[in-house]
């Protein structure tokens, strides 16, 4: 995980905003002069070529994942005829449609545990005053910085001795108790809102959940939509957890599986050179995220802008 | 339960307030996530390095000999080469190259949105995906050695030759460094303008701008991530086992393997969980000596608006 914290505010009406202080800033640039008009046509080159560069490996996927098996390694863009039989072929050979299932699942079950978890953590954090709050704060950013490395083992032991190895819950289970950098974040959205409101609901009756679950959570709906694709995210592409918890083919996930397709159609180290099918696995892997990516852009890029802003 | 209860005079320093122990109840869910799954395991993670343990006999105290083991390992430097190696080239990489990017964002007005998507996007891409989309772009007779031709150049093999592999990796690196670029965007954003227009009248040149108004002002932002993605690239893994290692072992594995990969295959493969937990802890004491010395040096480098110097 690289992201961190933020203050994106109301969320919903950033955009806008955002592309409005866009458009003053260029109009600052934009002097009228052929000289400035000359450096924009530069810029807007320099960019196209970028673009080029950045969409490029995603068609080269997707016209991989349609050749043959014989053609897969040559260089031409468009393969014709276009082999589309890759992809159902690349369900009856390994359990896809499982994989793709188990992905779903956990990456459901963590986004939803997580996002829950944290917000209330980050709630105490925000709102409530209580012996020693900066030190345990500092404790929470702290574990941030602890290397995955050191607790793998452990963590294994853990759940190996709940007898839950080979099962899907350690890839979600562990969200159920927060996630530092979440906790930081919504931390920053909840100090945003105004104190008032919530002494005004004290003076009503409401009670501390009440606080929470009425005006904290509905006026940081942008900010947990953000935890919430972020550790979809993050769930949808981890490989090390699957990798150390399950065994059986049926229980991988799509990025385990595709991993295991790797090992056994490399024909660089030995294996059988079916790599075309390797290809329409990795689109499989790929275009989900793509997908909710174009859905969601506005929460994964003010939640990353925000990101570093106070570093 | 009632306030009533919540206030009652139960005597002593262990009285707390109502506001307390709904504060309590709130990071109740952290307080036992961080007992049982980060504070525990450190220390159990210590107290297994000193131990050979491979599950399924018990743990057998062997003193330091883990960790002197560490000194006659041979795969050890290597490792800690390789990784040293990619992190230096990968962490200027994405830096300067974001940095550029973001720069050339600011000066397209509306069309930065657009321009802001693309680069974001290989970033929610899995790593598996990109460590074998990579397979392809990086043989020998890839279509970046395709590309180099066009120019005029002979590319090398950067799944095979050791000289190369690491730099070949770095290059795919570079296609997922969105979420820097969005960084930099947003902290150049919050750059006044008005410094600039006084900077021109005093006459000072473009570099003279660069240097003296734009670092100093999203010095937090290039300070942020350059912790971060030197804290990344020190723990590289997923998409260089995928290319590299598994079930089968691949043609460039000395020149690929990094430090996580050789702590993964230790743990998980050959099941030497005492080696690997003294592995793990010799990289927590690089990873925290590293980014002591980045926030000291920081505290030349990085100015806070508002701060007096």
């Amino acid at each position: 995980m690289s992201i961190q914290q933020g203050q994106v505010g109301g969320g919903a009406p950033m955009a806008p905003a955002v592309a409005q202080a866009a458009g003053v800033r260029a109009a600052a640039f934009e002097a009228p002069s052929i000289r400035s008009r000359l450096s924009q046509v530069v810029f807007i080159g320099l960019l196209g070529l970028a673009t080029f560069l950045f969409v490029f490996p995603f068609i080269w996927l997707i016209s991989a994942s349609l050749k043959t098996r014989e053609n897969v390694f040559s260089n031409e863009l468009f393969p014709m005829p276009l082999h589309f039989e890759n992809y159902p072929k690349i369900f009856e050979i390994a359990p896809v449609a499982n994989w793709f299932l188990n992905s779903v699942i956990v990456g459901l079950l963590a986004a939803a545990t997580v996002t829950v978890s944290s917000a209330l953590v980050a709630f105490a954090f925000a709102y409530f005053r209580f012996p020693h709050r900066n030190l345990v704060f500092g404790l929470v950013l702290a574990s941030m910085m602890l290397p995955g490395a050191v607790i793998m083992i452990p963590n294994f032991l853990i759940w190996n001795a709940l007898g839950q190895v080979n099962t899907l819950t350690p890839l979600w289970a562990g969200n159920l108790f927060g996630s530092a950098f979440y906790i930081f974040l919504l931390r920053q959205f909840f100090l945003g809102l105004p104190r008032e409101l919530f002494e005004a609901a004290r003076v009503d009756g409401a009670s501390y959940p009440r606080m929470w679950w009425s005006i904290a959570l509905p006026l940081t709906r942008a900010a947990l939509i953000v935890v919430f694709i972020f550790e979809l995210k993050a769930s949808w592409t981890d490989l090390v957890r699957p990798l150390i918890f399950l065994r059986d083919t049926a229980l991988f996930t799509l990025p385990q599986g595709l991993k295991s397709l790797v090992d056994r159609f490399n024909p660089q180290i030995g294996g059988q050179g079916e790599f075309h099918l390797v290809m329409a696995a990795s689109v499989i892997v790929t275009v989900p995220m793509i997908i909710i990516f174009f859905l969601a852009q506005r929460y994964f890029v003010e939640g990353i802008a925000t990101t570093g802003s106070k570093g | 339960m009632t306030a009533a209860t919540a206030s009652a005079p139960s005597r002593g320093r262990w009285r707390v307030s109502e506001e307390t122990r709904w504060a309590f109840i709130f990071l109740l869910p952290w307080i036992v996530g961080f007992v049982i799954f980060t504070a525990g395991p450190m220390i159990a993670s210590f107290a297994i390095s000193f131990t050979q343990y491979n599950v399924i006999r018990p743990p057998e105290f062997v003193g330091l000999e883990n960790y002197l083991r560490l000194l006659d390992d041979r795969r050890i430097p290597l490792a800690l080469t390789n990784t040293a190696i990619y992190a230096v080239l990968h962490v200027p990489g994405v830096i300067i190259l974001a940095l550029a990017l973001a720069m050339l964002l600011l000066r397209v007005g509306r069309a930065a949105g657009f321009f802001r998507t693309i680069f974001y996007m290989p970033t929610v891409t899995p790593a598996v995906a990109v460590g074998t989309l990579f397979l392809l772009v990086l043989a020998g007779n890839g279509v970046l050695n395709q590309a180099l031709g066009v120019i005029g150049l002979n590319g090398p093999n950067w799944l095979s030759d050791p000289d190369w592999v690491k730099p070949g990796l770095v290059i795919m690196s570079l296609w997922t460094l969105g979420s820097t670029v969005v960084i930099y965007f947003a902290a150049l954003r919050n750059v006044p303008l008005e410094l600039y227009e006084a900077a021109r009248i005093d006459g000072a040149n473009s570099w003279q701008q660069f240097r003296n108004i734009t670092i100093p002002f999203i010095s937090g932002a290039l300070f942020f991530t350059i912790i971060v993605n030197t804290i990344a690239s020190l723990q590289i893994f997923a998409e260089v086992f995928t290319m590299f290692f598994g079930a089968r072992s691949g043609p460039a594995q000395s020149s690929a393997l990094f430090y996580v990969v050789y702590l993964f295959q230790k743990a998980f493969e050959d099941l030497q969980f005492g080696y690997a937990s003294a592995m793990a802890w010799l990289l927590f004491v690089i990873v925290l000596a590293i980014t002591a010395v980045q926030i000291r040096l920081s505290r030349r480098f990085v100015y806070y608006e508002g701060e007096d110097r």
